[in-house]
């Protein structure tokens, strides 16, 4: 399938006190299933807002979104969505966090063994066996997200939604959480869509890198492929022409093409 | 004794719900202070020195100004006027609590059957509230309409004494009892009603949001979020209800008689026994720290930051 998830001449325009604000228009965008594709641009540029569309928590004012063959319409499990503040319930321990979403999902067919056993198997993937029965304020901020991503993970999403997924942390654990994402994406062939800021992860992650351009009314600007082999590494990509090339033209197109005035 | 000392977020609580990150935690402003303070002390001098833990000052203040006061006490009961000393009280007391639960008749009974009628009375009107002032706060929470009909009612009842619902609960009722636990019911009713609401209000959008991508089931997301979520709000109103409504049955029971605290210190006067209403004041003072301490320990097991 070659376009398997399609943004189809979207736009969104927002009613706020000072009259319409147009967020985004004529958003076009394919993508291919198994692609790791991500949004990048400035703050305000409507990233987020493109993901939150996608993810059907907002509806577009504009165009239509399909997802598999099927129309995008509200939001659903078929979405997986990591938020950027990870919106663990702090109620329910790590392995309650990620069953609430697998027993909503699988709870009809299967039995609660095997319901148990797919959210076990989540929590291993992203390297958490050890935390199941923790509560969220007892973990780091980065096994926070883990849980975030094995809870959209464990729900067998066509799409894997992330909305600046590493964003709140330190350099050095988003780093190791990169690295993660880069095995987990490999070994499961999901499909995803990332929201970043960062030019280094959006290289370092993605099949295609799609820059938009300043808000209001922000568009994609430019997509680009990012075609280093996979698997890659972060520290032999580091002194790599290509690598170092693709990560000039995204800050080009960021800080030259594009450039925001001092906020 | 941390938390018996005086905190302003409990007064505010009706007007400023506790921020979302720290629903009310007793402990929690007391141990960072004495943290924050012993921080800096070690910071002054470049080390710690030897001192007496925090818990063993505290306590000594405790009891310093619990001796004051008595002091204060006996100093005006000497100067004369008809208020007898701690002395005089101290052997009224335990003449009383000797024998606490005695029945000469219903207007001649011990102490303890005296509270344990108020609490019962308290426990059916408090409870009667709970009963319809939870699930009316979720509602009013939920739907914004709802809450706008209902604003208008709720900013002209609140601000009434109980007391004043007393003769309604009187008609109503044709009977002393009914009406007093009538009135503790109301005076119990809007806390909770609007604590509920406003918890249901501040329910912060990422949990829903969490809830809306899964598509969770309504009743999933009154189990798994929208209850947790209120619960310190839900929490808060009940520990301002049970304090309003101890408040108020001592007064209810002084109007509708009976048995009961309020009535005794009304038989009492009408007596002249001055020092049994010393006695009850105390007793109406610990039975109310009992009921608060009691809800701040279920507080605090909910509490999930």
């Amino acid at each position: 399938m070659d376009k398997y998830l399609q943004v189809e001449n979207v736009g969104m325009i927002f009613d706020t006190k000072k009259g319409p604000f147009v967020a985004l228009t004529g958003i076009e965008l394919a993508v291919k299933k198994g692609e790791f594709v991500s949004l990048i641009g400035h703050s305000g540029c409507g990233k987020s807002t493109l993901l939150n569309l996608v993810a059907g928590l907002l509806t577009p004012t504009a165009g239509g979104m399909i997802l598999a063959g099927r129309e995008i319409a509200g939001p659903g499990p078929d979405r997986g969505v990591v938020f950027q503040n990870h919106s663990l319930l702090p109620w329910l321990t790590c392995f309650g966090n990620v069953y609430l979403a697998v027993e909503r999902v699988f709870g009809a067919a299967e039995p609660k063994a095997k319901l148990k056993g797919r959210t076990q198997a989540a929590l291993e993937l992203v390297g958490l066996a050890h935390a199941v029965d923790k509560q969220p304020h007892e973990i780091s901020g980065g096994m926070k997200q883990r849980v975030g991503i094995a809870r959209a993970l464990a729900i067998e999403p066509k799409v894997l939604l992330l909305d600046e997924p590493f964003g709140a942390l330190d350099a050095l654990t988003r780093a190791t959480l990169q690295d993660e994402l880069i095995r987990i994406v490999a070994s499961t062939g999901a499909t995803v869509l990332m929201v970043t800021h960062d030019v280094d992860e959006a290289v370092l992650l993605s099949d295609r890198v799609v820059m938009m351009t300043n808000g209001p009314a922000a568009t994609i600007g430019e997509v680009l492929e990012v075609d280093l082999p996979r698997p890659r590494e972060r520290l032999a990509l580091a002194a790599n022409a290509r690598y170092i090339h693709l990560r000039g033209r995204v800050l080009e197109f960021l800080y030259h093409r594009q450039a925001k005035r001092a906020a | 004794m941390s938390s018996i000392a005086l905190r302003k977020k409990d007064a505010l609580v009706l007007v400023t719900p506790p921020a979302r990150t720290g629903p009310p935690h007793p402990a929690a402003p007391a141990l960072t202070e004495s943290a924050a303070r012993a921080a800096s002390r070690a910071a002054a001098t470049g080390y710690r020195r030897a001192q007496a833990p925090d818990w063993l000052l505290k306590a000594a203040a405790s009891v310093l100004g619990l001796a004051l006061f008595v002091c204060a006490w006996a100093i005006i009961a000497r100067s004369g006027g008809r208020i007898p000393g701690p002395g005089a009280v101290w052997d009224a007391a335990v003449v009383i609590f000797s024998d606490p639960f005695y029945q000469k008749g219903p207007n001649d009974q011990g102490i303890g059957w005296n509270v344990l009628s108020s609490l019962r009375r308290v426990g059916i009107g408090f409870g009667l509230a709970a009963l319809v002032g939870i699930p009316l706060g979720f509602v009013l929470g939920r739907f914004r309409f709802l809450s706008d009909m209902a604003a208008p009612i709720v900013a002209i009842l609140k601000p009434v004494s109980p007391l004043a619902w007393l003769p309604i609960g009187l008609l109503m009722f044709k009977a002393a009892n009914p009406a007093a636990i009538y009135a503790i019911f109301i005076c119990s009713l809007w806390p909770m009603i609007i604590n509920t609401a406003v918890g249901v209000q501040q329910v912060p959008q990422d949990y829903l949001n969490v809830a809306r991508v899964l598509n969770l089931s309504e009743w999933k997301v009154f189990t798994r979020i929208l209850f947790p979520a209120v619960l310190p709000y839900m929490i808060t109103g009940v520990r301002l209800s049970i304090g309003i409504a101890w408040l108020v049955i001592v007064a209810a029971e002084m109007l509708t008689g009976g048995v009961g605290i309020g009535f005794w210190v009304w038989d009492e006067w009408n007596n002249l026994k001055v020092e049994h209403i010393i006695i009850a004041i105390f007793t109406i003072g610990c039975v109310g720290l009992l009921l608060e301490q009691a809800l701040m320990l279920v507080a605090r097991r909910f509490n999930y930051s």
